[in-house]
C-alpha cells in the first residue's frame, strides 16, 4: 500500500500546520529582533518598580543596594558556579566602594540620592543583560531541522531496532511522546492572545519535551525561563539562548534581581510573547504533583493582564494553560528522592544539578529516557484566564452557569480599573491554587503509578506504627506482597479512580482500559524500568517485592492528593 | 461600581442579624435590603418596623436579586447556611467580577448524597464541607470575598449598644470597603486576614453555645460555664487547625470574644436550644417552635463527622451530638466530659 504523501510541514517534524507561517511574524521574533531596545525597556521598568517598592516599604535605595551587595557577596563566596562571569567580584567590590563613599555624602541629600540612583542603574543593567535572551531565526531553523534527526536516531538506536529502521527513522518523537488534551484550543488561542504555559516539573527532559511538542503542534516559539545551570552545557546554551530562553538564577534572591526578572517576564507577556515556565520552580523532589507553586513569575502574568487593560487600553487576554507530564520512568528519581529525604524538615535550597553538564551524560539521559519506555504523556489542560475561569475557543471567559465574563472587571473598584498590588498578589495566590487543582484533574494516571501506590500503601497499612523512615528501612522479607490481596486492592483502587475520572477529578491513560491483572503486569514491567534496583518486581508468579523502597515511595507519590489511601 | 445607584451596600436576608447590620450601615448611607417575601418588603416600607424592631429610613427593600446586584457593588449575604447555596444560585447570574461579597453567616455548607440527612452521617471528607466564602467562589464569578464575625447579638445592636465586629478577607480592599460602610460611633470594625479562621471561629462557637445553654438550664453557675468556655476554646482551636485555620484567628474578637458573648446570653439562639433541652423539651419540639435557624445543631453534626474522619479531639462536640441525636441523658453526657482525660491546660497553641 502506498504511503500517503507528507505535507510540507511534516518534513520538519511538525504534526500540525504552523499557526503563524512566517517566523518573522512571530511575536518573539518581533520583540527580540531589537533585543537591545527591549533590554533598555526592562531596565527602565525595573527602576520604576524599584522606586515604587521603596516608597511602599518606606526604604531608601541606598539600603536596598547595601542589602543586595551583601547577599551577592555571600552567594559568590558560598555558592560559586562555573558559569558566573569572571568580573562579577570586581563589579560588586566597586559597588561596595561606592556605597562607602556615598555614606560620606549623607549631609547632601541630593548628591546622596543621585549617587544611589547611579549605582542602582548599573546593577539593574548588569542583571537585565544577564537575564535577556535573543531570538535568531537562523538558529531556530537549524535546530528544528537537526534536532528531530538527532532525536530519532537516538530513539531508534536505543529502542534496539534494526540498523535499517535506525536509518529510516521509523520511530519519531511523536511515537514516544503522546500529546493529549486541549490542543485545538491552545492553537486557536495562541493566535488570539498570549499563552502562559505552566507545566509540572518532574525531570530534566521536561523542557526538551515541552519545547519539541510546542514546535510539533505548530506553535510559535515561547520565551522560557531556564535555570542558569542549564547554560553550563554549551550546546544547550547555544540553542536555548537563541531560541527565546532567558536565564533565571535561583541563587539570586535579592529584591533588585527579582524585580528585574519580573519586569522581563511582565513586559514580554505584555508584548504578546507566549511564555513558558515551571511554576514549581525546580523538579519535584518527592515525585508528587506540585502542591505549592512559586508565585513570582505567575504574578507577572497577572500584572501583564492588568497593564494591558489599565495602561495600554488593550483588550488582549492572557491564557494560562497547565500541562501535566506523566512518565513511567524518571532517570533522576533516585537522586531526587534521596535529596528530599535528606532535607526533610529543612528549608529546601535549590541544589545545582549537573546531569546535563557533560555531553556524555546528556546523551545518556535522552537515550535512557526514551529507550524502552513505552509512554510519555503530555496533557495540555483546559485553558483558563488568569482568574482561573475556563475560556472557550474564542478566548471568552466562561463563568458558572455558562455566563460570559468580562475579566477587566476583576481590576475594578467603584467603576474604575485601579492598580492594587495587594489585590494582584491575592489573585496570583488564587491562580496558584487553581493551577494545583487543575494539575490533579488533568493528570494522566499510568499503570506504573497505580502499582507503586498500592504496594507502598499496603506495606504502610501492614506496619501502622511505623513512621516514613521506618517504612523505607523495611527488611527485605517484610517488603513482600501476596498477589491475591494485591490484585484485590488494585481492583478497588481502580474503581475509586474511575469514579474520580467520572467526576473530572483525574484522567486515566488509555492503557488502563483492560483487566486488573493486565494493568498490574503492565505497571510492574514499566515502573522505573532502568533503575538497577527495581521499585517493584515479581519475585515469583504469586508474590511481588520491592528492591528499593525509596524509589517505590517516589513513584507512589504521583498519586498523592486524591485520598486513595483511604481505600487501601 | 458600574452602577449609577447611590446605595452604599446591599444586604441579603431580612432575618434578625441581616436587618441589624442593615440598620448599622444605614447610619452611613442608603442600604438596599433583599427580602424573600413581598409582604416583608411592604411591611418595612409602610411601618418602618419588622417584628417590633425599628428599621432605619435609609433602608430600602427589594425582592429582586437582579435589582440588588445591579444597584450594589458591595453585598452582605446574611442567610442561613442551609439556604446559602440556593441563594447564590439565584444571585449568581447577576453578579460581576467587580462585586465584593462579605457574608455574615455562621454555618457550614455540606453536600450530601440524595436521601441522606446530616445527623446520620458518620464521617465527612474536608472537600465535602465548605465555608460560605468557599461557596461564593465556587458558585459565582466573585473572587473578592470576606466575612464578618464577632460578638454581635442582634438584640443589642438594635438597642444601640456599643459593639465591634471583625471583617476578614485576604484582600485589603475588601476589608477597607467593608469597614467604610459598617463603621460608626457605636460600632467598631477590626481587620483580620485569616479568612477561614475567622469564619470557623463564628461557626464553631455555636456548638459551645448549645453546651452553655444546657449548663445554664441545669442551674449551674459561673465556675462550670468558665470551664466550658476554656475547654470549648481549646476544642475550637483543635478543630479549626484540623481544617487548615491559623490558631491566631481564634484568639481575637471573633474567637474568644464571640464565644464569651454567645455562651452568656439567653438571646443567643443556640444557647436557647441547649437551655430548653436541659429543661426537658425534645430537639424536634425546640426546632419546630423557633422562627430562625440555630446553626449550631447542623454544625455539631458536621464537625462530629469531620472529627471522626480526621481523628480530631472533640469531646464536647461528641457529647452534644449524643445528647441531641442519640437521646443520651444530659447528666451522663456531662459525667463523660468531667471524666475525659484532659492533661495539659494549654496544649493547643
Amino acid at each position: 500500500m502506498a504511503k500517503p504523501a507528507k505535507l510540507a510541514y511534516q518534513n520538519e517534524g511538525i504534526l500540525l500546520p504552523p499557526v503563524i507561517p512566517q517566523i518573522k511574524d512571530w511575536p518573539i521574533a518581533k520583540l527580540l529582533r531589537k533585543n537591545k531596545d527591549f533590554v533598555k525597556l526592562v531596565q527602565a521598568e525595573t527602576l520604576t518598580q524599584l522606586h515604587k517598592h521603596a516608597a511602599r516599604e518606606g526604604k531608601d535605595l541606598h539600603d536596598l543596594i547595601a542589602t543586595t551587595m551583601h547577599r551577592e557577596h555571600l552567594r559568590m563566596v558560598e555558592d560559586p558556579w562555573k558559569i558566573d562571569p569572571k568580573d562579577e567580584r570586581k563589579f560588586w567590590k566597586e559597588i561596595k566602594h561606592q556605597l562607602v563613599q556615598n555614606e560620606q555624602l549623607e549631609n547632601d541629600p541630593a548628591a546622596f540620592s543621585a549617587k544611589s540612583e547611579e549605582m542602582l542603574e548599573s546593577i539593574v543593567s548588569v542583571y537585565a543583560n544577564e537575564i535577556s535572551s535573543t531570538f535568531k531565526p537562523s538558529t531556530y531553523h537549524f535546530a528544528k531541522r537537526v534536532l528531530p534527526f538527532i532525536f530519532s536516531t537516538l530513539l531508534n538506536a536505543s529502542a534496539g531496532k534494526t540498523i535499517k529502521s535506525v536509518i529510516n527513522h521509523r520511530i519519531g518523537l511523536q511515537e514516544k511522546v503522546h500529546l493529549r488534551g486541549e490542543i485545538d484550543a491552545l492553537r486557536t488561542l495562541a493566535a488570539k492572545g498570549t499563552i502562559v504555559l505552566v507545566p509540572t516539573h518532574i525531570s530534566n527532559v521536561d523542557s526538551i519535551i515541552v519545547g519539541w511538542s510546542l514546535h510539533a503542534l505548530g506553535l510559535p516559539a515561547f520565551i522560557y525561563g531556564a535555570g542558569l545551570n542549564l547554560f553550563n552545557n554549551k550546546i544547550l546554551a547555544h540553542f536555548m539562548s537563541r531560541a527565546g530562553a532567558y536565564r533565571v538564577d535561583r541563587r539570586k534572591r535579592n529584591p533588585i534581581y527579582r524585580t528585574t526578572l519580573d519586569a522581563y517576564s511582565t513586559l514580554a507577556i505584555e508584548k504578546n510573547c507566549h511564555s513558558l515556565f515551571f511554576p514549581g520552580g525546580t523538579r519535584s523532589r518527592t515525585g508528587m504533583i506540585e502542591k505549592h507553586l512559586k508565585l513570582g513569575l505567575l504574578g507577572t502574568a497577572v500584572e501583564a493582564q492588568r497593564r494591558n487593560f489599565l495602561d495600554n487600553g488593550s483588550q488582549k487576554k492572557i491564557f494560562v494553560v497547565p500541562v501535566v507530564m506523566s512518565y513511567h520512568f524518571v532517570l533522576e528519581a533516585k537522586s531526587l528522592i534521596n535529596q528530599h529525604l535528606k532535607r526533610t524538615g529543612q528549608e529546601q535550597y535549590y541544589i545545582i544539578n549537573d546531569e546535563f553538564a557533560s555531553y556524555r551524560k546528556f546523551i545518556q539521559f535522552i537515550w535512557k529516557t526514551f529507550g524502552k519506555t513505552s509512554d510519555i504523556t503530555l496533557n495540555f489542560g483546559k485553558p483558563m484566564d488568569i482568574f482561573g475561569n475556563f475560556v472557550d475557543e474564542a478566548g471568552v471567559s466562561i463563568g458558572q452557569h455558562g455566563r460570559d465574563i468580562d475579566v477587566k472587571e476583576y481590576f475594578m473598584t467603584r467603576g474604575e480599573i485601579r492598580e492594587d498590588v495587594q489585590r494582584d498578589g491575592e489573585y496570583t495566590r488564587m491562580l496558584g491554587e487553581r493551577i494545583v487543582d487543575r494539575y490533579h484533574a488533568e493528570n494522566h494516571v499510568f499503570s506504573s503509578h497505580i502499582v507503586a501506590f498500592v504496594a507502598f500503601e499496603m506495606l504502610k497499612r501492614r506496619f501502622p506504627d511505623f513512621d516514613l523512615y521506618a517504612l523505607l528501612r523495611l527488611s527485605e522479607e517484610d517488603r513482600v506482597l501476596g498477589l491475591k490481596e494485591y490484585l484485590a486492592t488494585v481492583d478497588r483502587i481502580m474503581q475509586v479512580l474511575k469514579n474520580l475520572r467520572d467526576r473530572s477529578k483525574v484522567m486515566l491513560s488509555p492503557h488502563l482500559e483492560t483487566n486488573t491483572m493486565s494493568i498490574i503486569e503492565h505497571g510492574v514491567k514499566n515502573l522505573g524500568l532502568y533503575h538497577s534496583k527495581r521499585p517493584l518486581t515479581f519475585q515469583n508468579p504469586q508474590t511481588l517485592a520491592s528492591e528499593d523502597m525509596n524509589l517505590l515511595y517516589y513513584y507512589r507519590n504521583r498519586l498523592e492528593g486524591y485520598g486513595l489511601e483511604n481505600h487501601i | 461600581m458600574k452602577t449609577t445607584s447611590d446605595y452604599i451596600a446591599g444586604v441579603i436576608g431580612a432575618g434578625s442579624f441581616g436587618t441589624a447590620i442593615a440598620n448599622i450601615m444605614a447610619e452611613n448611607g442608603k442600604v438596599l435590603l433583599l427580602a424573600r417575601r413581598q409582604e416583608i418588603a411592604d411591611q418595612i416600607h409602610t411601618t418602618r418596623t419588622l417584628k417590633g424592631r425599628k428599621m432605619h429610613e435609609n433602608i430600602h427593600v427589594t425582592t429582586s436579586h437582579e435589582e440588588l446586584a445591579s444597584s450594589c457593588g458591595l453585598i452582605f449575604p446574611i442567610v442561613p447556611a442551609a439556604a446559602f447555596r440556593n441563594m447564590l444560585q439565584q444571585l449568581s447570574p447577576y453578579l460581576h467580577p467587580y462585586h465584593i461579597l462579605i457574608h455574615g453567616t455562621k454555618g457550614l455548607d455540606v453536600r450530601l448524597p440524595e436521601g441522606k440527612v446530616i445527623h446520620e452521617v458518620e464521617t465527612l471528607e474536608k472537600e465535602e464541607v465548605k465555608t460560605m466564602s468557599e461557596l461564593i467562589v465556587e458558585e459565582t464569578v466573585v473572587r473578592r470575598v470576606g466575612c464578618m464575625a464577632g460578638p454581635n447579638l442582634s438584640f443589642e445592636i438594635f438597642d444601640g449598644q456599643p459593639a465591634a465586629t471583625v471583617v476578614a478577607s485576604h484582600f485589603d480592599e475588601v476589608i477597607r470597603e467593608g469597614s467604610a460602610v459598617l463603621r460608626s460611633r457605636r460600632f467598631r470594625v477590626h481587620a483580620n486576614h485569616h479568612l477561614i479562621g475567622i469564619e470557623l471561629a463564628g461557626v464553631l462557637k455555636n456548638i459551645m453555645a448549645i453546651s452553655a445553654g444546657i449548663l445554664e438550664g441545669l442551674g449551674y453557675g459561673h465556675n462550670t460555664r468558665s470551664l466550658l468556655i476554656a475547654r470549648g476554646m481549646a476544642e475550637i482551636i483543635h478543630l479549626g487547625k484540623g481544617l487548615g485555620a491559623d490558631p491566631k484567628a481564634f484568639l481575637g474578637l471573633a474567637g474568644i470574644g464571640d464565644l464569651v458573648a454567645t455562651c452568656s446570653s439567653s438571646h443567643s439562639r443556640n444557647f436557647t436550644v441547649g437551655h430548653r433541652l436541659a429543661k426537658g423539651e425534645t430537639l424536634a419540639q425546640i426546632i419546630e417552635s423557633m422562627d430562625e435557624v440555630a446553626e449550631g445543631v447542623n454544625t455539631t453534626c458536621i464537625m462530629r463527622a469531620l472529627a471522626n474522619r480526621y481523628k480530631l479531639p472533640a469531646p464536647i462536640t461528641q457529647a452534644v451530638y449524643r445528647v441531641l441525636f442519640e437521646g443520651m441523658d444530659i447528666q451522663r453526657g456531662l459525667r463523660l466530659l468531667m471524666e475525659y482525660p484532659f492533661t495539659e491546660d494549654v496544649e493547643f497553641i
